[in-house]
Order: structure tokens, then sequence, then C-alpha cells
């Protein structure tokens, strides 16, 4: 009977020095779990690849896309068109005031 | 039994092997720290002679260098790369089914085989594929006898003589124009383009299928692969690059977000969807973590020259597979293996989806990858040697060698060696590329472009 104890305790013994060694992986995804108790077990899956999949920036339609070009583009030109005024919502737009179709082409530095 | 590649650093101050070592040559972009989003390079390619250097960016353009013919002057120095052609390849466009923006950042370019004068490239953004053509114009004729120099008609009454117009010489004028575009055939987000064997057909991959090209034709293209399921929520892998074999025209391997690299032939069927090998590496079930599947995600695939190899690129390592074996690759060189004790961070600030790319030198002997900080990695398969070299503006005075990084992974830092905590992750090296025939290698960091060179003596 004894004898049989004994060797269960060196079972545990060398289980326990296996769990005290883990992988670096394994302890950060210990770390992660500990951060996100809500993360699922399927890391892969097809939530993150459909999220991939989906990559892009969605716009409500295609008038909220332009006007959020035309933002970007205001903001990186500063010189361009101060006699323009801003049309959102400030009068019925006409044809000069709206903001052309094609994005101005600035050169790339890698040429500069 | 397992192939292991113990690495050893070269000892001596050398590159690659320990004969080369690597001075800087050039740098290309602004030294502006506020980079804008289009400036960011995302595609370096060098053509079939290395004469000419193509990248793209963020923004959708296209910059392409030519190296200048080696001057009698300073025969120890290969020529220079200085700016031969650059355009506006793609344009931001807006997909009304899906309300989504399709972005102009250039994914890939691909250079054709010279057959002629001018020079022809594809590039592509996530849904388009575009076929440029690059020529030059160094004469034009004049002495027209109805027009004027400037284009204005003259007056017929003035025109007493004929004569016979000639070609003059001018001022050397690179044009780029779109001869094709190949557009509407992906539904999902392109990752490679692959330029035939045969020079006539290409292939182009998005994230679930892969379509065959006749570089003539755009109003039709052949579906080789399809990996969508019937139903998406079974959805368990997506394709991350695919490439031609270099001379093989039927055969073709594809790579995916689980570490496995199919082989397929398009002699066995129209749709390759059963595929001739499949490269995998046996995984110990004990090893495995929440981690394991996004690491081993292949960010990127390349056959060598000879065609008798092939290189995978995953988030921590580069592998070598021989063709004729599936089961496990030949050789595995750790890129920055003491990232796997910061994976929860790397998670967290969505670097751990960084797809780093990989290339071969001219004659297989050397790979090279990216990693962080600027660092850039190098892989001698002969010596078994490698060696970290960075690309900073700091290193940048004219034929300065590069001084070989270390990063230190234990707890004593020597001097010269940076820690894992002080690596900057913001700078990264995705892109890089090596010269077909010499020594000369192109590093892309976020928004410049360093071009480094064997020192000769």
């Amino acid at each position: 009977m004894s004898g049989d104890n004994e060797d269960t305790q060196t079972a545990d013994d060398s289980q326990e020095v296996q769990d005290k060694v883990i992988s670096p992986e394994k302890a950060e995804e210990a770390k992660l779990k500990a951060r996100y108790p809500n993360l699922g077990n399927k890391p892969g899956g097809s939530d993150l690849l459909r999220k991939r999949l989906q990559k892009g920036q969605k716009y409500f339609d295609s008038g909220d896309y332009n006007m959020a070009k035309a933002k970007i583009k205001n903001k990186q030109l500063p010189t361009a068109a101060p006699e323009k005024t801003e049309i959102t919502g400030d009068h019925i737009p006409t044809p000069q005031d709206l903001p052309q179709r094609k994005p101005s082409l600035v050169a790339s530095k890698l040429a500069g | 039994i397992v192939f292991k590649v113990v690495v050893v650093s070269c000892a001596g101050a050398g590159g690659g092997n320990c004969d080369v070592q690597w001075c800087f040559s050039q740098v290309k972009g602004s030294i502006d720290d506020d980079v804008a989003e289009a400036d960011i390079i995302s595609t370096v390619e060098f053509n079939h002679s290395g004469e000419l250097l193509a990248t793209g960016d963020k923004g959708g353009r296209v910059v392409i260098f030519q190296q200048e013919p080696e001057s009698k002057n300073q025969p120890q120095c290969r020529g220079e790369y200085n700016v031969y052609s650059t355009f506006q390849s793609h344009e931001p466009e807006f997909d009304y089914l899906k309300s989504l923006e399709i972005e102009e950042k250039i994914n890939k370019i691909r250079w054709l085989p010279q057959k002629n004068a001018a020079q022809f490239l594809l590039s592509t953004n996530d849904k388009t594929i575009k076929l440029w053509k690059i020529s030059e114009r160094d004469k034009r004729p004049e002495g027209y006898n109805l027009k004027e120099e400037d284009g204005r008609y003259r007056d017929l009454n003035t025109v007493t003589t004929l004569r016979v117009p000639v070609f003059r010489p001018m001022d050397l004028m690179v044009e780029a124009s779109p001869r094709r575009v190949f557009a509407n055939a992906h539904t999902y987000h392109i990752n490679s383009t692959s330029v035939n064997s045969d020079c006539e057909t290409y292939l182009s991959a998005d994230d679930l299928r892969i379509n065959l090209w006749h570089l003539e034709i755009t109003d039709r293209s052949f579906n080789i692969v399809d990996i969508k399921p019937a139903n998406m929520e079974e959805l368990t892998e997506v394709i991350t690059a695919a490439e031609f074999h270099p001379n093989q025209c039927n055969t073709f391997v594809y790579s995916s977000s689980k570490g496995t690299i199919r082989m397929c032939d398009m002699r066995a069927s129209a749709l390759c969807d059963k595929h001739a090998k499949m490269f995998e590496e046996p995984e110990d079930p004990n090893n495995r973590s929440f981690f394991s599947e996004i690491i081993s995600s292949i960010s990127d695939v390349k056959f060598s020259h000879s065609g008798r190899y092939m290189m995978t690129r995953d988030y921590l390592s580069v592998k070598i597979w021989d063709l004729n074996m599936e089961t496990r690759p030949v050789e595995t060189y750790q890129v920055h293996e003491y990232l796997r004790s910061k994976l929860c961070s790397l998670y967290e600030n969505d670097c751990i989806f960084d797809k780093f790319e990989c290339c071969w030198n001219g004659n297989d002997s050397v790979v090279m990858t990216g990693s962080y900080n600027n660092f850039f990695r190098m892989f001698d398969r002969g010596y078994r040697q490698d060696v970290t070299l960075e690309a900073s503006r700091e290193n940048s005075k004219p034929r300065s060698v590069l001084k070989p990084r270390k990063v230190s992974t234990g707890g004593k830092r020597k001097k010269d060696e940076i820690s894992v905590d002080s690596l900057d992750f913001n700078k990264k090296i995705l892109h890089t590329a090596w010269h077909p025939l010499d020594n000369i290698i192109a590093v892309a960091t976020t928004n410049n472009l360093y071009i480094f060179e064997e020192k000769l003596n």
C-alpha cells in the first residue's frame, strides 16, 4: 500500500514540475485570458476571418463617402479653393460649388 | 527525424555570408517624422534585369527608379537608382453594393519579362489589376508641311514648298500608360498576382479565390481555385498568397492562414480545388495555444529562382521547403523568436497580424525578411549564418558599412544591444527586394526606401 502511495506522489510531483515549466506562448495566452475573460476559445474561426474579409471602412452610403473624402481633401490641401464656401446645409449647391470628383494628384515623396 | 537548423551568428562584421559586407547606398523619401498615410510604401519589386526598381504606396502611386549605368570614373560603385517614372496607378473607389471604400493602396507590383523596348508591369489594389506600359520617347518628328511646331495648322496659302518631316532628338520623356484594366473579378481583397512563365497568363488571388487571366483579355478570367464554403459560418481558412512556379507553367502554389501550402497542377483539371501536393509541418498538440493558428498564418510564399524550393514566412519564422517533400520544411530560420513571450501585447496592438514578406538572393543562397525597429534579417543557407541589420537615417553616410545589430533576450544587456522592450513596433519592415543578379537590396521602412549594396573593394 505504501509503495503505491509513493508512486502516486512521484507522478504528482512530476506533473507539478511540468505545469511550472509553461511555454512562453501559453504564459502569454494566460495573460490574454486574464485581461479579456470573454474571449472565445477559438482564435481563428469564422469570426476573425470574416472580419478580415470585410476589411475597409463602412459608410452609410455613397453620399456619406463623398462627404468624408471632401473633408479629408480640404484638410490635406489648405491652399486649395479658399473661395469655395462650405456647402453642407447652408444653401442649395450649384454646379460651381460642388467639389471636383477626381482627387487632385500629389506626387509621391519618393520621387522628390 | 526532425530537421533543426542551428544558426550561428557571423563572428565577423559581415552580412549574409561572412564575405559580404553591406553598406548604405541611397535613401528615398522624406525625413519628416509625420508620415502622411498616402506615403506608406506597400510594395517593392525589382524587374527581371534589376535595372528598374518599382515601389507602390498607399496613395495608389507607383514610382519607378532606374539604375544609372556604371561610370568609368568610379568603377567600384554600382550605378545609383534615380527616378525614372512616376504615375497614379489606382484611385479610391466606392463599392456601392457593400457601402465600403475600395482603397487605392497598391498591394503588389509584378514586372513582365521584357520583350521589346517598352517595360510592362502589373499593379493591383484590392479589386482591380492594371497592366501599365512604360515607354521612352527620345525623338520627335519635326518639319511637318501642314502644321507649325507648336501644333497649329499653317495657313495653306503660305505653303510653297514640300519637305519631308524628320525625327529629331529631344529630351528623354518616359510615359506610363494603362494598357489593360482587369476589373470586377474579385469579390474579396486581392493579395497576390503572379505572372506565368509562359508570359501570356497570370493569376490573381484574393482571400477565397484564385483567377487565371490572359494578359490580352480583360473581359474574362477563369476561376481556378475556390475555397469559399457554402455556408460562411464554416469558414476556417483564407488564401494569403499565391505564386506561379518560375519555369513550370502548369504549377502554382497558394498559402493559407492555417500555415499550409497547396501546390496545384492546372493540367489535372480546370478547377484546382484538389491540390496535387499539400505542405504542412506537423504541430505538437501539447504546444498549441490561443496564438498558434494566428502566428502560423503564412504572410508570403516565394519560389526559389531554381524552382526546386519555396520559402514561406509566418509571424516568427522563415521556412524553406523542398518541393519534393511535403511533410516538413527542410530549413527553419527564427526571425525574432524573442517575440514569443510578447504575443499578448502584440495581439492587443494588432502587430501579430502584420504581414511580412521575404525574398531570395539571385543564386538562392541567402534569404531575407524584415522585422520591427527597422531591423531586417538575412539567413545564409550555405554557411548557416544570420545577421540583423538596421535601416535608419543614422547609418546613412554614403558607403558606410552597416553594423550588425543584436537584440538582447536575457537579463544582461550588453553595450550596443537593444532590449526587446525598447523595440519600436511602429517601425516595421514588411517589404524587401533583392536584385536578381547582384548584391543590391531595396528595403522599405514605413515611408522611406533604402538601397544597400555589397561593399566592393
